[in-house]
């Protein structure tokens, strides 16, 4: 399926968003998702089914001021 | 030092510290241990699953056993900012989040509308919102109205260490809001601006830049740390008025007659 992870184009063998990250190599990974701008919790991601052209982002913790 | 209640947390460092534009992660940690911060800032951003970047960094967090403060740092709209406050929920299993919701690229100045917006979305949701505002007063108080149980006034924009622009507006802020935790959160540059803050009865206050991009950033914490104390102290102690004409310290009567 096409996507957009992170902003970047990518073609991902997935069905809901758990088995992209999966997929993407996400796998024991801190990280937090959003899906088309919407914040999905982890405990939702199985259930979250992927459609053509949706937008994922994928964020950990990263230095902050 | 007493300790500063923020959401019903107890803290005995008034120093609140970012994570960032240290020239490593060693070098943090060590400014962090330095500054003896209880408090630091951290943020979301997009992690590669190649070089995982974000993992080491929260590692690291963890083994500094500190309290985190997420934040949404870069968000120019409100839904961007509730949507990354609750992924920083998740990821660091918190409910602050230092909101930053920013209206103008060139001084980082925030949009203080949809800040108060942004913050009764966030309260309902259950979020403990640290704001980052301008000194304005009224915008403060409907802050306080959206549910916020603190205030984080800029000193100055983001990382320009010109210290606290508007004194005047600092110390109006304090003398409203006597109950409410106060804490200066940007534009801060020297321990001396940290200190000011703290004289005026600021609760603490929240840098980054001034220690991550000092030559030594871990003296430079402990000088923050230092100059935090003592600001605190002073104003503890009871300030004296300042006065436009010269008293003499010195004993007037007694004095020599010798003209």
């Amino acid at each position: 399926m096409r996507l957009v992870v992170n902003g970047e184009p990518a073609q991902v063998a997935a069905h809901d968003l758990a088995e992209a990250l999966v997929a993407l190599g996400y796998e024991g990974a801190v990280v937090a998702t959003a899906l088309n701008g919407e914040f999905v919790p982890a405990r939702k991601r199985a259930e979250t089914i992927l459609l053509e052209d949706d937008r994922i982002e994928i964020v950990a913790p990263r230095q902050g001021g | 030092m007493e300790t500063l209640e923020v959401y019903g947390v107890e803290l005995k460092s008034r120093l609140l510290l970012g994570t960032s534009k240290y020239s490593s992660l060693d070098v943090m940690a060590k400014s962090v241990r330095a500054a003896e911060a209880e408090v630091v800032t951290v943020s979301v951003r997009r992690e590669s699953s190649r070089f995982r970047e974000g993992q080491e960094f929260w590692r690291i967090i963890r083994d500094l056993g500190v309290r985190v403060l997420p934040n949404t740092a870069g968000c120019y709209d409100v839904r961007e900012a509730v949507t990354t406050a609750r992924m920083a929920r998740e990821i660091f299993n918190t409910a602050w989040i230092k909101l930053e919701v920013i209206g103008d690229r060139d001084t980082l100045a925030p949009d203080v509308f949809g800040t108060v917006e942004a913050a009764r979305i966030l309260g309902e949701d259950g979020f403990e919102v640290f704001p980052y505002t301008t000194e304005d007063l009224v915008v403060c108080k409907r802050l306080v109205e959206a549910g916020c149980k603190v205030l984080m006034p800029w000193g100055a924009p983001i990382g320009s260490g010109k210290g606290l622009n508007n004194p005047f507006g600092l110390r109006a802020l304090r003398a409203r809001f006597p109950d409410t935790p106060l804490i200066v959160d940007a534009g801060i540059g020297l321990p001396s601006h940290a200190a000011a803050a703290m004289e005026f009865g600021y609760d603490a206050v929240l840098l980054n830049t001034a220690v991550g991009a000092a030559g030594d950033p871990i003296a430079m914490a402990r000088a923050f740390r230092e100059a935090v104390e003592a600001g605190y102290a002073a104003h503890r102690a009871g300030p004296m008025q300042p006065r436009d004409m010269a008293a003499p310290s010195t004993p007037v009567v007694g004095q020599a007659a010798l003209s």
